[in-house]
């Protein structure tokens, strides 16, 4: 066991790029999210369609197939795309990127749902309220939509925020060098796989207990003031 | 695209379709019926059963499904205690970890889900039962039970599709799944991206055909009761 503690720093570095990796992903799911969601709420019918195929086709697919597929096919078609219209030349799309767009474009879907959710949450009779009090559609959207769709959001965000978070393991299959992928190297390095994995995973515990917290903590601040019926 | 190589390995992604149906399926059954004991005890007064149930779904919950299996495939097989057990010949197995581990982390998703159902039948049907004479464990099978269960099968449809998703994690440890047999394509062949395209259609395929399945559950279990 005394040779494998010089590897337990260089496996909690790895916590860093677990981190970043999973609030880009998050970034990212939310602008994903929102264009999906202000499709289905549009009154455009081919705009609804496509978001409701996006949302349900994605529901459909393991996060690591499409990790995959990313990661391998998006650069040949990023390539292609590039020496068809001549716009760019070759790109490498390194682990990474391609881990934090396939987790933003999953996560997408299931942000769009809980957008929508949040906003048809909202009474409808708050809209023809606000027009007669002669609010213009900016106002209404700030001052009487934003602060309610926050407390009605919060709990499917931060529901999908750990589902995220629990996600970016996966990025390591790819070849990004974070928490988990760090710590099977140091397991196959020093034949102690079972306490360099269970850090790991202690690691990740320790986010998701941190994360509930300030979720809680965020959640009864906002509703001070907020009579549930 | 090399469609034409998939075509000529039907044959690996019929096998690798069976192995994730039957992995999904043997993990869901098998994590329900666990899932429904372990409730009971995570609802009875008695802290010395709570508690411990409770750590347990915490962990699960927390960390991540990939390296939850990592620790039961690469991880046990450090101590020579296991090796040398009895267990070891399932332990050394890929598929036995991967269902074990599959199992475990999906009881821990479960029994929150049938937990919650049933904390919500109302206690008059529980009332009710008693002054018609039932014993508690005959209240429990014929009235709470079918009750909780019906009530969640909204939550069970996402769980099944959450299980599938999981299942692709067979891949990481040498298991030919489905998606074991799109990366044995790209790696044998270097094709980017044809035999991922073709392992998400056939994902997409079982989660349709499951959500569909579970929509005509909710018609003939949920609906009915007049209260949601």
């Amino acid at each position: 066991m005394n040779e494998a503690w010089p590897y337990v720093p260089h496996v909690l570095a790895g916590a860093k790029l677990t981190i970043i990796l999973s609030v880009a992903s998050l970034i990212l799911s939310c602008i994903f999210g929102f264009i999906s969601a202000a499709a289905r709420l549009s009154d455009v019918y081919l705009l609804q369609r496509v978001s409701q195929v996006y949302v349900s086709v994605i529901r459909g697919i393991p996060e690591l197939v499409l990790m995959l597929l990313v990661y391998f096919g998006g650069q040949m078609l990023l390539n292609d795309l590039g020496e068809l219209t001549g716009l760019w030349g070759y790109i490498d799309v390194d682990a990474l990127s391609s881990a934090i767009f396939s987790i933003g474009f999953i996560f997408g879907a299931y942000m769009s749902e809980a957008f929508r959710g949040a906003y048809l949450a909202i009474p409808g009779g708050q809209l023809d309220a606000s027009k007669s009090l002669g609010l213009r559609p900016i106002a209404y959207l700030w001052l009487i939509v934003w602060p309610q769709f926050l407390i009605h959001v919060l709990p499917a965000f931060r529901n999908n925020w750990l589902v995220i978070l629990k996600t970016t393991a996966f990025a390591s299959v790819v070849g990004v060098h974070d928490l988990v992928w760090r710590a099977k190297g140091a397991a196959s390095a020093t034949h102690n796989p079972f306490y360099f994995l269970v850090l790991a995973a202690l690691v990740y515990l320790c986010f998701t207990i941190l994360s509930e917290r300030f979720f809680s903590y965020i959640q009864g601040r906002m509703k001070r003031g907020w009579m549930s019926i | 695209m090399h469609y034409e190589l998939i075509f000529q390995h039907w044959q690996l992604f019929l096998d690798g379709y069976k192995v994730t149906v039957i992995l999904l399926f043997s993990v869901f059954m098998v994590s329900l019926v666990l899932a429904i004991i372990l409730a009971i005890f995570r609802s009875s007064d008695n802290s010395v059963l709570r508690h411990p149930i409770r750590g347990y779904t915490y962990f699960m919950r927390g960390t991540p499904l990939l390296l939850q299996v990592y620790i039961i495939y690469y991880g046990l097989g450090q101590f020579e205690s296991i090796r040398a057990s009895m267990f070891w010949p399932l332990l050394s197995e890929a598929w036995f970890c991967i269902a074990l581990g599959l199992i475990l982390n999906n009881t821990a998703y479960l029994t929150e889900i049938i937990q919650g159902a049933l904390r919500e039948v109302p206690k008059a049907i529980i009332e009710g039962a008693k002054s018609l004479g039932m014993s508690p464990i005959k209240t429990f099978l014929l009235v709470v039970c079918p009750l909780a269960l019906r009530r969640s099968i909204p939550a069970l449809s996402n769980e099944f599709i959450f299980v599938m998703h999981s299942t692709a994690v067979a891949s990481t440890i040498t298991v030919v799944d489905i998606l074991g047999a799109g990366r044995k394509l790209n790696t044998s062949y270097y094709l980017a991206y044809e035999g991922f395209i073709t392992a998400a259609v056939l994902y997409v395929s079982i989660a349709f055909s499951a959500s569909y399945c579970f929509r005509a559950l909710e018609k003939r279990y949920l609906d009915p009761l007049s209260y949601r």
